[in-house]
């Protein structure tokens, strides 16, 4: 009966956001969605948006720990769960260093299954689940669907005590599987608008002049209206910018081939190219 | 009660199924929509669309299935009821004056006066004094000047504005039917793949190893093997100037996709103008060409080819004979056919919406090369058509 308790105070449960995380009235209800439905939130968006921060402001939010899997192009679904460390047993048995027939010493448990097993409950971020193979998503739908897997070696199941918070962020660099993203409640950060924005900047660079950031953001938005570029600088370039603004003193930007420290915004050699050919003048000095 | 609205979504090309729809019960169950519809637009949101892409038919069907809701208002009476009900609780969006206006009327009465004024008003109202409506004096309304007892309706509640920004379609530009930049491009570009094992062995066999270990009695006998690798290789022919011009930027980016995606073994890219005559350049500035025949010597049916163009010219260029000394006395439908025979695996991506295909030259070469539109949707087809081919 515990757990029909724990399911009425985690639906109760309302996320409003951290004091460093700002949120949106659709992040939020998304983010109780998830919580309260216990399904994965997979989280969508421009690159510098804070999907990463937001597992974060989610753990923080709710008083629990969080656990990240940070997923690579050779990731495999079965990494998370466990690991046999087949070879290490092959060498111990060689060398008669162990007792080799207790095969739990070389059972290693995943971000995954170590959020299963633990004796509370878990934030687990999966960070950038495109990266993988097309057919890691898929693989994992099992084990998030019933929250359990099966250690083959031991025969053994792995049960979640406390179904974890799952938060799962992608670049968009592949489509993910239509089954798994019908069990994952959706959220697509936008890109934030110049109000949001104003308010980002005012977390990070407090104390800057008003009229400065007024322009840079001008500027900036401007800059990613601009449709040649091929790559939009995103919002972690717009705060590096503005710190390097003020830490050389400049007082007033405006858009034209003398705007400084165009290389913390735009990163690509065509899109400096472009920037040059728009608004004159030469290539523009990287900073 | 929201299952029309799914088969609105549904019509849009959004899919959604019982899944969703149970999800939404479950969320509504537990009241995650707080009771207004505002909420109920960002939890229905949340659970029924799973890509951007679809955030755009999901703010037009939400416009379309709840906008009549607004105007025609017997539906929400029973939400509207709920309104006053809560506006007797304190704080509760009223300012001092409108709570004590409020306070001045028992609520039974002003139900009941509600209920009543519904069910004769038949239609939308603004600027009345006495219909439900907006600008109005009526005791029911929004952004009215009552200046007796009276309620406020909408707004705050959150109707108005879920519909409003449900219609301000905010996502239009993740739509997959629009043309699409480079990252979107290199997602669908990325099906194109194929592995094998090749090369050197620098992977461990796990299984080999296990399994040669033992029959080594337990000494360790490590087997490798050749890692995994993508054996795409593709050809990228593209058309360049006269009325290609005004696609340049979408035929770059393609262009950039196709170079940033690792997963090709290899990719050659040519160009033309306007039609193939036995050659093309490495090139846009035509030079360096390349005859068919040694193009063909060179690759064999592996690769994929996409050619992007247009198909725009006139009748004669794709039908007579160019008078190069490379055309072979062919004309250009018989080099596109030849390269259509040669590369199994291949497709033509025009940027040109299918609604201009009419034309003769496009008619043409639409019976040689399947063809489909430079869209992310287009592009995701033509891949599947590349990847199905052997």
């Amino acid at each position: 009966m515990k757990a029909a308790h724990e399911v009425v105070t985690l639906a109760t449960m309302r996320f409003k956001g951290t004091e460093s995380y700002l949120t949106s009235e659709s992040l939020r209800s998304a983010v109780d969605c998830a919580v309260a439905l216990q399904r994965p939130l997979l989280v969508k968006g421009e690159p510098g948006t804070g999907k990463t921060l937001l597992a974060e402001a989610i753990a923080a939010a709710m008083g629990l720990k969080l656990l990240t899997w940070n997923v690579k192009s050779t990731t495999k679904a079965q990494d998370g769960l466990y690991v046999y460390d087949a070879v290490q047993r092959l060498h111990d048995s060689r060398f008669n260093d162990k007792d080799v027939r207790d095969i739990r010493q070389y059972i290693r448990h995943g971000p995954l299954g170590e959020s299963f097993a633990a004796p509370e409950r878990r934030v687990l971020l999966i960070d950038e689940i495109d990266k993988a193979d097309l057919e890691f998503p898929n693989d994992l739908l099992h084990e998030i669907d019933r929250m359990r897997f099966k250690v083959i070696e031991t025969d053994e199941e792995v049960v979640a005590k406390h179904r974890p918070v799952v938060v799962i962020t992608s670049n968009n660099e592949k489509d993910l599987p239509d089954a798994f993203l019908r069990r994952c409640v959706f959220h697509f950060i936008e890109f934030p608008d110049r109000d949001l924005m104003q308010r980002i900047v005012h977390v990070h660079h407090a104390d800057m002049a008003e009229r400065l950031v007024d322009q840079a953001l001008g500027v900036f938005y401007e800059l990613r209206a601009f449709s040649r570029l091929r790559k939009r600088p995103s919002t972690s370039e717009l705060i590096d910018w503005l710190a390097a603004l003020k830490s050389a003193g400049i007082t007033s930007v405006k858009l034209d081939e003398q705007l400084p420290f165009i290389g913390a915004l735009l990163k690509r050699e065509q899109d400096l190219m472009a920037f040059a050919d728009q608004f004159g003048g030469k290539l523009p000095k990287r900073a | 009660m929201f299952v029309p609205f799914l088969y609105e979504l549904r019509s849009r090309k959004v899919p959604v199924g019982a899944t969703e729809a149970v999800a939404l019960g479950q969320a509504l169950v537990q009241g995650l929509h707080d009771s207004s519809l505002e909420g109920f637009y960002f939890v229905a949101r949340a659970l029924l669309i799973h890509d951007e892409k679809h955030l755009d038919a999901f703010d037009q069907a939400f416009a379309k299935h709840f906008q009549g809701i607004e105007s025609s208002s017997m539906e929400i009476t029973q939400q509207l009821l709920e309104w006053v009900r809560e506006a007797k609780q304190p704080d509760r969006l009223l300012t001092p004056e409108e709570k004590a206006l409020l306070d001045q009327l028992d609520l039974k009465t002003l139900e009941q006066l509600f209920e009543q004024r519904m069910k004769e008003q038949k239609e939308r109202h603004d600027r009345g004094n006495r219909w439900i409506g907006t600008a109005g004096t009526s005791p029911f309304g929004n952004t009215g000047k009552a200046a007796r007892e009276g309620m406020k309706v909408g707004d705050a509640g959150g109707m108005r504005s879920a519909v409003r920004m449900a219609s301000e379609r905010a996502y239009k530009e993740y739509r997959d039917d629009l043309v699409l930049d480079v990252r979107q491009m290199q997602v669908a570009l990325r099906k194109l793949r194929a592995f094998a094992r090749e090369g050197a062995h620098d992977e461990l066999d796990l299984d080999a190893t296990i399994t040669e270990t033992a029959r080594n009695l337990g000494d360790l006998e490590v087997v490798t093997r050749p890692p995994r690798k993508s054996n795409t290789r593709v050809i990228l022919l593209m058309d360049v100037g006269g009325s290609m011009d005004p696609f340049a930027h979408l035929v770059s980016r393609l262009f950039t996709a196709a170079k940033k995606a690792t997963h090709f073994r290899e990719l050659r890219t040519y160009y033309f103008h306007n039609c193939i005559y036995g050659r093309v350049y490495k090139q846009a500035s035509f030079r360096d060409p390349i005859t068919l025949p040694q193009l063909f010597a060179e690759t064999d049916r592996r690769y994929k080819l996409i050619v992007v163009g247009d198909a725009l010219m006139a009748p004669w260029e794709l039908m007579s004979v160019s008078g190069w000394s490379d055309d072979e006395g062919l004309e250009g439908v018989v080099h596109l056919m030849r390269l259509r025979e040669h590369f199994t695996a291949s497709c033509w991506l025009n940027p040109e919406p299918p609604s201009s295909w009419w034309q003769t030259t496009v008619d043409v070469i639409r019976k040689v090369f399947p063809m489909y539109p430079l869209t992310l949707e287009g592009l995701g087809d033509a891949v599947g058509q590349l990847t199905k081919a052997r």
